[in-house]
């Protein structure tokens, strides 16, 4: 069998005094697209914050493509080839849209997404390159995160709530344009609130709750009642 | 009459001075938040190291900035990454304490090495060349000053706007876990943000020894002036930053021309009313 | 069922009390056992140990990180020179003049450099002592740039015999500091120490809770700045001799306090004390040493701020959870007694 590309083990996590992971396992297979699910604090950010080097843990905690990452910073993970779209965009408000994009590249790994490929995902980015990125709309920011996580040319991309505080329109769009993403064969990581948005683009998920994994499975062979128990902590 | 309108331009050409003090002190605090109290030690720091490149090599002192400002900028580098970076974070005085005791350690290094006796560096004949312009004779080093000031800070606007490595800037400053994310090693681009503050540090260094004598003491002035250039003309923006360093030169050369002891002591009340008038200075950075 | 009770002092601070209080009757008797040169040291020693306490209060507590309080020092001190000399004065009257003059000056000083925050704050403090120092330089009648000594007619008014004065001053420096120490104890246990404490931990917290903090903060700048000036007239009263270069200096009233605090430990009240006595210590071993002895204290200083940020006294507080002044409150479970 052959090495997943990302897995963790017994993978804990603190802020100061404050535990937020508890021994999460995971395995993540090349090509695969993961849901993340649960509820407000049970330690999907932190997670996330883990995996892509904001967080430093113990080395053979976090492994990508056999090799510990644990303990690397941020930048180091990200020229592996390992991108993140942080929860609520956070795009660099003195940097203009294209400048945001531009600095995405900055890891100069090379592979389908361009300037220009992204911005033939995301038309309008074409048309607003030279605005301040504060100036665009909601969603408009989510694609300018999203483009610019896609410049690292990442083989593993984190969607880190991607659709919090967005109108159902705006999401309704940008999950139709994920497909176009995760087609290129990237493998991605979807974490939401939103539990039907993410698990209609999954094939596996996990529940996250207080910190430890609740559930995890084939999105096709998990019940409601399943993630509704896993999720509120509740016998359903 | 023509007296006054002279002591005006002298003031407005000894700005660029200042302005070159100060350019360097903006930087730092635009990309980390770090306000370096060593600054003026450091300017003084490049004129002993322009003193001893133009003495051991018997060059013009501009020719030893081919040495001077690589050697700063590479002083920069190291101290940034070796020192600076562990200060920094969400409380103030790690970094304040550090480059004070920085500040202490360079003052009573450089009066060991070149002891406290007054130093200049020698210029030739640009030093009293002059050009009649109007009616007024202006000294060519001042006007040259100037020149490479409004270069710098051009210079500098144009790297801190339209570079990659200015955008690194920008972006670390912006959010630094998100530049992170995005493949920028924060302590390096804070190294490297220092070594080029340190390298217009350099040229600041070298303009003041050609121009007045230095000792070791007055580093904490040269901080002052460059401080005073930088909260006058606003935070945040280069070419306020030139603004502010015009009118404290101004502010001093008139006056002296009132009474020569009232210089430097009228520089400080021009900004010190700047401050009640504009406390965010006269031209501050529009925020988005 | 017992209950637990929560107290301020423990048996550490019931003992420094004690220890502290046959220290300052010893001290006290210090001109009938010390030499004439231990007894100006001490002097010294004394007056740092002031302005330490004041610039730890001002940057430790209330956040106020000033590189200028040489502007009230040196203000202390010319004002003793101007009010006894031009205002016929006796000295000890002067002196907490001056201190009123400087709380009634650094009124609209705070108003203006309150403006800049952090660091910025620091560098505006250093122009506003700069300025103090070039207006001094101006008075022609205080000797201007060169500056001038203190009248012997004034000096004698304090006391008719040379022993006589320099136990007089020995006794204003070791009262000073035990008022000072006094005064930062007491302040810091009051509602508005609390207040500071709060503002300190978090300032949005604190404004939450209703603290001004804009007038917390103005309070203690006004009262450090009036005692500094005190300090500043009782340094130069030692010297009988003021210039504006000695009087407003960066380096001796402030970068020396500073070190000290930081190395004894910012933010404790005992930190002031163990940081004077360490800078003495260095300062008599290294003085031989000339600048080098000062490159020693900034390295120091340094080290001491990135591996052991809460100073010496932080590291010895932490080891053995030890509290000489006691200002944080303790529970502690009370033993069950038979009885009332």
């Amino acid at each position: 069998m052959p090495e997943p590309l990302l897995s963790l083990t017994a993978l804990d996590a603190h802020y100061g005094d404050f535990q937020a992971l508890f021994g999460v396992d995971m395995a993540i297979e090349e090509g695969e697209v993961i849901a993340i699910i649960g509820a407000n604090g049970a330690g999907k950010t932190t997670l996330m914050r883990s995996i892509s080097g904001l967080l430093t843990n113990a080395p053979e905690q976090i492994k990508y493509r056999g090799q510990a990452i644990g303990a690397l910073r941020a930048d180091q993970v990200a020229h592996l080839g390992l991108a993140l779209v942080p929860e609520g965009r956070q795009l660099f408000p003195s940097l203009s849209v294209e400048e945001n994009l531009l600095l995405g590249g900055k890891t100069g790994r090379t592979g389908p997404w361009s300037l220009q490929t992204v911005c033939d995902l995301f038309p309008i980015l074409q048309e607003r390159r030279a605005q301040a990125s504060t100036s665009l709309s909601g969603g408009q920011q989510q694609m300018v995160a999203i483009g610019r996580a896609l410049m690292s040319n990442p083989d593993l991309i984190l969607f880190d709530e991607i659709s919090l505080g967005l109108a159902p329109v705006i999401i309704k769009s940008i999950y139709e344009a994920l497909p176009g993403i995760i087609g290129q064969g990237t493998t991605a990581v979807i974490v939401e609130q939103d539990i039907s948005k993410a698990l209609s683009v999954s094939s596996r998920v996990y529940c996250l709750q207080e910190g430890r994994v609740s559930l995890t499975g084939r999105v096709e062979d998990i019940t409601r009642d399943q993630i509704t128990a896993a999720y509120f902590g509740v016998a359903a | 009459m023509i007296e006054w309108v002279n002591a005006v331009v002298q003031g407005i050409l000894l700005g660029g001075l200042y302005a070159l003090f100060a350019a360097g002190l903006s930087l730092i605090f635009g990309v980390m938040r770090l306000v370096n109290i060593a600054h003026g030690d450091l300017i003084i720091l490049a004129a002993y190291l322009g003193l001893t490149t133009t003495t051991m090599l018997g060059v013009h002192p501009f020719v030893a900035l081919l040495i001077v400002v690589p050697a700063m900028a590479g002083i920069g580098y190291v101290i940034q990454r070796g020192l600076l970076n562990q200060t920094l974070g969400p409380d103030i005085l790690p970094p304040l304490l550090v480059t004070f005791g920085l500040s202490v350690i360079l003052q009573n290094a450089l009066l060991e090495g070149y002891t406290a006796d007054p130093q200049k560096l020698s210029g030739g004949v640009i030093e009293t060349a002059s050009v009649n312009v109007g009616g007024m004779a202006l000294g060519v080093l001042p006007l040259l000053t100037f020149g490479i000031a409004v270069a710098v800070i051009a210079g500098l606007q144009w790297m801190f706007y339209s570079t990659a490595l200015g955008r690194g800037f920008r972006a670390v400053s912006d959010n630094q876990d998100i530049a992170q994310l995005m493949g920028l090693n924060k302590a390096h681009v804070f190294g490297l943000a220092m070594a080029l503050a340190l390298a217009v540090t350099a040229i600041a260094g070298i303009l003041l020894g050609i121009r007045t004598s230095f000792d070791p003491s007055i580093g904490g002035g040269r901080l002052i002036f460059g401080f005073e250039a930088v909260i006058i003309g606003g935070l945040g923006n280069l070419w306020g930053t030139l603004a502010g360093g015009v009118i404290l030169g101004v502010a001093q050369t008139i006056g002296a021309k009132i009474d020569p002891g009232w210089q430097v002591l009228a520089g400080h009340i021009a900004f010190l009313v700047v401050l009640a008038v504009r406390p965010n200075g006269l031209f501050p950075r529009v925020s988005h | 069922m017992s209950a637990p009770i929560v107290t301020r002092a423990t048996r550490a601070s019931r003992n420094a009390m004690v220890i502290g209080a046959v220290a300052l009757i010893i001290l006290a008797a210090a001109p009938w056992w010390a030499g004439r040169a231990d007894m100006r040291l001490m002097s010294e020693i004394f007056l740092y140990l002031s302005l330490a306490c004041l610039w730890n209060l001002m940057a430790g507590y209330a956040g106020l990180v000033s590189v200028g309080q040489q502007a009230f020092v040196g203000f202390g001190g010319y004002m003793l020179f101007a009010l006894t000399i031009w205002g016929g004065l006796h000295p000890l009257v002067a002196i907490p003049l001056g201190g009123v003059l400087a709380a009634i000056l650094s009124i609209p000083i705070a108003t203006l450099i309150f403006r800049l925050k952090g660091a910025y704050f620091a560098i505006g403090t250093w122009v506003v002592a700069e300025v103090f120092r070039l207006s001094f330089a101006q008075v022609g009648a205080l000797g201007g740039g060169s500056g001038s000594s203190l009248p012997v007619g004034i000096v004698k008014s304090l006391a008719a015999s040379r022993s006589g004065r320099e136990a007089l001053s020995y006794w204003l420096a070791l009262g000073s500091a035990v008022v000072i120490i006094g005064a930062v104890y007491l302040f810091l246990r009051s509602r508005r120490g609390l207040a500071l404490t709060a503002i300190r931990d978090s300032e949005v917290a604190a404004s939450g809770l209703g603290i001004d903090i804009w007038r917390t903060k103005l309070e203690v700048y006004v009262v450090t700045s009036a005692f500094t000036a005190v300090i500043g007239g009782l340094i130069f009263l030692q010297k009988l001799r003021i210039s504006p270069d000695a009087a407003f200096s960066v380096n001796d009233w402030t970068a020396f306090v500073i070190f000290i605090v930081v190395i004894g430990g910012i933010g404790t009240l005992e930190g002031p004390i163990i940081g004077t006595l360490l800078f003495f210590l260095l300062r008599e071993t290294l003085a031989d040493f000339g600048t080098i002895y000062l490159l020693v204290l900034g390295a120091v200083a340094i080290i001491v701020m990135l591996k052991a940020p809460k100073g010496v006294w932080g590291l010895v507080r932490d080891r053995f959870d030890l509290e000489l002044f006691p200002l944080s409150y303790r529970v502690r479970q009370q033993p069950n007694q038979k009885g009332p």
